[in-house]
């Protein structure tokens, strides 16, 4: 028996595609029907209702939520961008052997293996009120009582999210410094090209590809989260995530449901937006 | 590029600061845990130490650590069955796949985007997708139909792209020669393919065995009853006061690190076995 070569491929991707198919997109379907619906404390009706739609579009709340969700994707993107860059660029470029710089992109991404929940709490005693800060602070007279807004505050959420994805900016941008030829630079510099021009006219705009898969990775992180904000901010910060699983532990689904499709609708946006500045599947083989 | 031997410029030193603090912001939070996991009986959740013991890991293992420390061992028993059950179908599916987009197919950037929708979308938002479909289908959640689905769709995607990779790199003349030879496709595919893509197929499995074993978010709504482990340190962060949770930390760190470290050996391993073949 000779299979036509199609059909071979056809057969031989159906695992996955009927899993992604019954697993996402279904249930993606599915939470768009459940927003429609009507509900009690109980159980969904097959009734439509539009009144979880009404309070997601029209509420001020939503504006808030999403207001704080934006405001930590903006600084996180930022400070993990110029730290990821300055990094890959100082591993690519000021490092001379491939040994040492694959030793220290190793070292780099090491801490990743401990798990999310126990990153967190790593923090109480560092930035606890009875923490390590706190007592550099007050052993060198900086302050004379403990600083109260290093924990269980946004600023704590935001060192979390910046310890947490920095490694990947810092992997993805790497990797594409690395396919720049060396001969660019070398002849730039000969065409008496400044280090910053260098960076500017050259490394920038060809390290791109780089850079929107590690803002993909930090802007998914940052608004799927909910368990830094939680853990970080002592149950005191909102985010628009965080609204959504509040009413899941509280069975309301078609509210959560239509929060849901905002959030998913903005994060397939974004994503699609920055994969115009990457091609994933050239990125990987080339 | 840099082949003959000059002197640093100031941006060097600069950022080899900047790499060193943020060496120091990386590695501080994880040293205090791993210290203040040996604290002393009397010790609180923070510096000073009170002595040095390993009293918290008793407490730990022995499950006497009052409120919160719940069961542990069978919540590990749980998450190892299912990381080695999702690592092994990760692996399968993937390699197939994988091989499929050797050729150009119809429904081929739909997978694709299927894939890489499935990796970027919040965690929390699949897994009540899946189990608000079960619901509403009436089916229970379950840890082998919900719970393997939901990890699937975390593990997949990244089987797919190590695929990607490892196929890319894949010289075509080493399955010519075979074809020539008069080798059949599974000839090819057991004898030719599959020795030299084996590296990445560890690497599908081992990456899958571990982001399974650490998944949370598509997993919570779907396991049914029984926690698994990240579920079960979660609930122990959350109500312990003492540092039993740093003891958690030390040994799930310990865990992770021994299953990475074993992968990476199999890996240098078969690279030397096949260094030392292509040498002869």
């Amino acid at each position: 028996m000779k299979l036509n070569p199609k059909a071979v491929s056809l057969l031989q991707v159906a695992p996955m595609g009927i899993i992604f198919t019954a697993m996402v997109l279904v249930p993606l379907l599915i939470i768009i029907v459940v927003s429609f619906l009507d509900y009690d404390f109980a159980r969904v009706f097959p009734e439509i209702y539009l009144g979880s739609w009404q309070d997601v579009l029209t509420s001020q709340l939503t504006l808030d939520l999403y207001e704080t969700t934006f405001k930590f994707v903006a600084i996180v993107w930022v400070i993990t961008f110029s730290l990821g860059f300055s990094i890959a660029y100082f591993l690519v470029f000021h490092v001379r052997t491939l040994q040492i710089r694959l030793m220290l992109l190793a070292a780099i991404a090491i801490p990743f293996w401990t798990s999310g929940p126990i990153r967190a709490v790593a923090w109480v005693p560092l930035l606890g009120r009875e923490g390590l800060v706190n007592q550099a602070l007050l052993g060198l007279g900086i302050v004379d009582q403990p600083v109260a807004w290093l924990m269980y505050s946004e600023f704590a959420i935001l060192v979390a999210y910046i310890h947490l994805l920095t490694m990947p900016m810092v992997i993805t941008i790497s990797n594409s410094m690395m396919k720049i030829p060396g001969s660019i630079i070398q002849a730039a510099q000969d065409a008496g090209a400044s280090e910053f021009q260098i960076i500017r006219e050259i490394i920038l705009p060809l390290a791109r590809p780089g850079i929107a898969i590690g803002t993909i990775f930090v802007v998914t992180a940052v608004m799927g989260d909910f368990f830094i904000v939680k853990t970080m901010s002592g149950g005191q910060v909102n985010t628009a995530t965080m609204a959504i699983v509040t009413e899941l532990n509280a069975f309301q689904y078609p509210p959560a449901a239509a929060k849901s499709v905002l959030m998913l609708a903005i994060v397939l946006g974004l994503v699609a937006l920055l994969l115009r500045f990457a091609d994933i599947r050239k990125e990987l083989t080339k | 590029m840099a082949t003959r031997k000059r002197k640093r410029p100031a941006s060097f030193y600069v950022l080899a600061t900047l790499l060193g603090a943020y060496a120091v912001f990386l590695y501080a939070p994880m040293a205090c845990v791993y210290v203040l996991s040996f604290q002393g009986p009397q010790g609180g959740m923070s510096f000073p130490m009170v002595g040095w013991s390993t009293h918290w890991f008793q407490v730990l293992f022995q499950g006497t650590g009052g409120q919160g420390v719940g069961d542990i061992p069978s919540a590990f028993r749980r998450s190892i069955r299912l990381a080695l059950i999702v690592g092994v179908l990760t692996m399968i599916i993937s390699v197939s796949a994988g091989m499929a987009y050797r050729r150009k197919f119809p429904g081929a950037n739909f997978v694709f985007y299927s894939a890489i929708a499935s990796m970027v979308l919040p965690g929390i938002f699949v897994g009540f997708g899946i189990a608000l479909t079960f619901n509403l289908l009436g089916w229970r959640v379950n840890w082998f139909s919900s719970g393997i689905g939901a990890q699937l769709t975390w593990t997949l995607p990244f089987g797919m792209l190590i695929m990607f990779i490892v196929l890319g790199r894949f010289n075509p003349a080493y399955e010519e020669a075979a074809t020539d030879l008069g080798a059949n496709a599974r000839q090819r595919f057991w004898m030719v393919i599959v020795p030299i893509i084996l590296p990445g197929i560890i690497a599908i499995t081992m990456a899958s065995l571990t982001s399974s074993y650490e998944e949370t978010a598509r997993t919570q709504l779907n396991v049914g009853t029984g926690n698994t482990m990240p579920m079960e340190i979660t609930g122990l962060l959350t109500a312990a006061t003492s540092p039993v949770i740093f003891a958690v930390g030390t040994v799930t760190t310990f865990v992770s690190f021994s299953l990475v470290i074993a992968s990476l050996l199999i890996m240098t391993r078969l690279a030397k076995r096949r260094s030392s073949r292509t040498a002869q």
